[in-house]
């Protein structure tokens, strides 16, 4: 993993390999000291939010997912993808942008602090 | 002035207060019309929608999600035309310019005022509550609102905090009680009265419930006065009187509450001990200012709990729309029945005789924690009270509340004897008799719903909100739906697909699977899902369902499974895994556990546990670990984490047991060789005992065998002894114990085919029928016994014992780390 920051403060981390993630999962990467859970969707898009469930610190990164939410595994809390809010009422998850390069790597961006 | 030019001629209604009170007195006057009559403006001192604040105790309790408790959210004010003033309070009024000031310098202008003020805790006079610098002192809690409560919630999560002091032992500090105690804290509760819930009940009932109280491990103190809180920055303990100090780091104030009448002094209005009303519900000598709920003070009346707030607020809405100036509230009997600390309580007038003529029928059983108290007068019952066992509360509630004639045997009042039971008593209750609690909805009420045409219970319950609150109401909720609609109730059609994401029910998805050809859960999705759209909440039942219906012509996509069931362990609080091997029938060896010790050691495993089904667990294993702890084990998996079959609990047989009349280890191993790994919709736990002295718990097993004389063994069907107790039904007897085998097989098979997802066989069993099982699977009424063996043998031919997978991962990082840095919370090692 690398990471370079940006003239606007926002820092740029290659994850590696988009092929790490099985479609239709998850995987959690520890970035900048943060944990962060990147899902490959079956329609072929990216989602990226902090992976620790505000509910009670499940890992998300294990959850189900379909096209719009992750379920924690723990405690059935689920999560919209796109904004991270709750939709059973748990407090909100950190997302963040989450693409991929020309070698079909995975980038990741956090926003300065 | 509206911007549009056109003056806003309708009048203007201000609303001080937010709670309970305050908003359902809103949506009475909007029921009658209120919208297109007023302007309607709300002020609440909270910056919230409005919520239940019965329900807190369960947010403390971690039942429910503080989010989950809200009655209006922000847009029920929005599309009612409601401007709410949220975090602002309001100080004061002119009631001669008729103006509200509040704490934003806003002056409002109203033609109709409100006030619903509300209650605040009491804090009782003591030393130490407050710091030097004049704010309550650090660990000292009320239980009020939705802050105080999340505020404890973080507290008591803090893992310093360790012990927590109740200051009350009514209703509010039990409930506190029992919250901090499912938080793991240590609990005394101080209460001054003579003994707990001093204002529901006598002292017998007290004992009972304390009884009760202790043996959630909480302390109780009664007849003890707090003088202090000690400490100097934070709180250190409580000092009581005539008594050691009790250490401490966090105290909760439960002693009663504070009607707030600040306002109202303020502003020149009659305060006794709370703001007085007459019977219209308008503040004494004041034509256009009502007050509503806990803040009022009626023919002497202050009333601090919820029923009395919504005839309130029913009569405060006819006399401001003017819907009906006849209406008159004349006060409110108070019959309670509640769950208080996981106890029944119902009481409802006197406690207990006052006159010599009065009868006094008592019923005590302290070790079942049951206790019943009746007061009769003239032949009407005049006070009541339940603990433990709330069976008659119904019809005492209307007997009470009617005056109705008693049985002559006045023990059928506490047993069902003469008096209706719960069945007839739905049919026979009141048309006024109050079904929810909470939320004040009658029998009435209701019933118009379902005539309305609610005729699903879940629609009702939507349209009334009963059984919204607390819940404890919902079976009698479904029982009057059922008798409003006479027999006619619908079932809301969700609650037959097989999954929420796919509008089929079980058979007919099957049918459409079967049709097509489907063989993956994305092709399922794509050709019978609602706009081809996947659904995270389906995708594990479709799994199981398919891996049934096609066992090795399944395509497994691992996205669809859930995660114990993507790494084959059972996923736990911190993140980490169990691992339990296979130990058929509970049968095990020096070299199986000589190798399990040595992988507990060389992985630090921090806890092992014997379960009940008779195997080992190894708790607290990393996921990146499991493949090493699998492949230095060198065992099967017990498949102690899937919707599938578990286990066999043998006891010891005949070959050792002096009673033992049939080989039962042997069986249970032949059966759990048979049937490992199985998927299906629920778990199976099965049992072999060896005689009817029933050493393995066979008649509440899934699948439960006994051997009994004559070499004969019996199998019964859909017992269980978990969150649900039941006895299970005896499906045959057979001679030989490869019929047992064939029989258990047949039954699953069927299981597996019929039953919903997630529908344990304590709950299937009983919805199809013993008789329709033994028909079916005993005498092959149906034809089809022979294809129901021939698919469970292909499924038992296409077992995999997938901790195989530890050599050959079946996706990328499929046991990597999901918690790469620390792990929250951390399960404290034994």
């Amino acid at each position: 993993m690398s990471s370079t920051e940006t003239g606007t403060g926002t820092k740029i981390h290659v994850l590696g390999p988009l092929e790490q993630i099985p479609v239709g999962e998850g995987r959690a990467f520890a970035v900048d000291g943060k944990q962060v859970a990147v899902f490959r969707l079956r329609e072929g898009s990216l989602r990226a939010v902090s992976a620790v469930c505000p509910h009670r610190g499940g890992p998300l990164a294990d959850g189900t997912i379909d096209g719009q939410v992750v379920i924690c595994p723990l405690h059935q809390h689920a999560f919209d993808l796109a904004t991270g809010c709750s939709t059973t009422g748990a407090n909100a998850l950190q997302t963040y942008r989450v693409r991929l390069d020309r070698e079909q790597n995975l980038v990741l961006e956090t926003a300065p602090v | 002035m509206s911007r549009s030019g056109v003056p806003d001629a309708r009048p203007r209604l201000v609303v001080i207060g937010n709670g309970m009170a305050g908003a359902r007195a809103v949506e009475e006057i909007i029921a009658r019309g209120g919208t297109e009559q007023f302007r309607i403006t709300m002020f609440g001192d909270e910056p919230y929608g409005n919520y239940n604040r019965i329900m807190l105790s369960h947010v403390l309790a971690g039942d429910e999600d503080d989010g989950a408790i809200f009655l209006n959210p922000l847009s029920w004010y929005r599309d009612n035309g409601i401007t709410l003033h949220a975090g602002v309070r309001a100080e004061r009024i002119d009631r001669f310019t008729k103006h509200v000031f509040s704490s934003d310098g806003r002056v409002t202008p109203y033609d109709t005022l409100i006030i619903a003020t509300g209650s605040r805790s009491h804090m009782p006079p003591m030393e130490g509550l407050y710091t030097p610098g004049g704010s309550v002192k650090h660990g000292i809690f009320g239980f009020r609102t939705i802050d105080d409560t999340r505020k404890m919630v973080a507290y008591a999560q803090h893992e310093h905090h360790r012990h927590a002091v109740v200051i009350g032992g009514g209703l509010l500090g039990l409930e506190a009680a029992s919250g901090l105690r499912r938080h793991g804290l240590e609990v005394d509760v101080v209460h001054s009265g003579g003994h707990l819930m001093s204002a529901q009940m006598g002292p017998e009932g007290g004992a009972v419930l304390r009884r009760s109280v202790q043996g959630l491990g909480i302390g109780v103190h009664t007849g003890s006065r707090t003088t202090a809180v000690l400490g100097t920055d934070k709180v250190a303990g409580v000092r009581l009187r005539d008594r050691p100090d009790i250490e401490c780091d966090m105290v909760v104030m439960a002693a009663g509450i504070r009607p707030n009448v600040d306002l109202a002094v303020l502003s020149g209005l009659p305060v006794e001990r709370a703001i007085v009303v007459d019977d219209s519900l308008r503040v004494q000598d004041e034509d256009d200012v009502y007050a509503v709920g806990e803040c009022v003070q009626h023919r002497g009346q202050v009333y601090g709990l919820v029923a009395p707030l919504w005839e309130q607020a029913a009569v405060l809405a006819n006399h401001v729309t003017g819907a009906d100036t006849g209406a008159a509230y004349l006060g409110s009997r108070t019959a309670t029945k509640l769950k208080v600390a996981g106890v029944e309580v119902a009481s409802m007038g006197l406690q207990g005789p006052e006159l010599e003529t009065d009868e006094h029928i008592v019923f005590s059983e302290p070790s079942r924690g049951v206790f019943k108290s009746i007061v009769v007068r003239d032949n009407k019952m005049v006070g009541a009270t339940l603990l433990g066992d709330s069976r008659k509360v119904a019809f005492l509630t209307q007997a009470f509340d009617r005056g109705l004639p008693l049985p002559e045997e006045r023990l059928g009042l506490m047993f069902d004897l003469g008096t209706p039971g719960q069945e007839v008593g739905v049919a026979e209750l009141d048309d006024d008799a109050q079904v929810c609690n909470c939320n004040g909805v009658s029998k009435r009420a209701l019933a118009d719903a379902v005539k309305g045409g609610c005729t699903t219970v879940a629609g009702a319950m939507d349209a009334t909100r009963a059984g919204k609150g607390c819940g404890s109401c919902k079976l009698l909720v479904g029982q009057v739906v059922e008798w409003a609609a006479g027999g006619a109730v619908e079932d809301d059609p969700a609650a037959s697909y097989y999954v929420p994401g796919i509008p089929l029910d079980k058979q007919a998805l099957m049918a459409e699977i079967r049709k097509r050809g489907l063989r993956s859960v994305s092709a399922v999705f794509q050709a019978l899902a609602p706009g081809g759209r996947e659904d995270a909440k389906s995708k594990m039942g479709l799994a199981s369902l398919l891996k049934m219906m096609l066992a090795d012509q399944y395509i497994d996509e691992r996205d669809a499974r859930f995660i114990n069931d993507r790494v084959h362990a059972n996923v736990q609080r911190d993140g980490t895994f169990s691992v339990v091997p296979q130990m058929k029938g509970g049968v095990t060896s020096v070299q199986q556990l000589r190798r399990i010790a040595d992988v507990a050691e060389k992985h630090k495993v921090p806890l092992i546990k014997l379960t009940g089904g008779q195997r080992i667990d190894l708790l607290g294993i990393r996921k990146e670990d499991l493949p090493q702890v699998w492949a230095d084990l060198d065992m099967p998996s017990g498949y102690a984490y899937g919707k599938s079959f578990r286990t066999v609990k043998t006891c010891v047989g005949q070959d050792f047991c002096r009673y033992g009349t049939g080989d039962s280890t042997r069986l249970g191993v032949e059966l759990e060789s048979r049937f490992q790994g199985l998927e299906s919709p629920a778990k199976l736990k099965l049992a072999v005992s060896g005689c009817p002295r029933n050493c393995a718990e066979s008649l509440v097993k899934d699948v439960g065998v006994v051997a009994v004389e004559g070499g004969r063994w019996e199998i019964y069907v859909g017992g269980a002894a978990g969150a649900h107790i039941r006895k299970g039904d005896l499906l045959a007897t057979v001679d030989d114990p490869e019929d047992v085998k064939v029989l258990a097989g047949r039954f699953i098979q069927y299981y597996r085919e019929q039953a919903n997802w997630l529908e344990r066989t304590y709950a299937f069993v009983p919805r199809v029928g013993i008789d329709h099982l033994r028909a079916v699977i005993v005498d092959d009424a149906e034809g089809i016994a022979g294809r129901l063996d021939e698919a469970m043998q292909a499924s038992v031919d296409s077992y995999v014992d997938p901790w195989r997978e530890r050599d050959d991962p079946q996706t990328p990082g499929q046991f990597r780390t999901s918690l790469p840095l620390t792990v929250l919370p951390q399960v404290p090692v034994r």
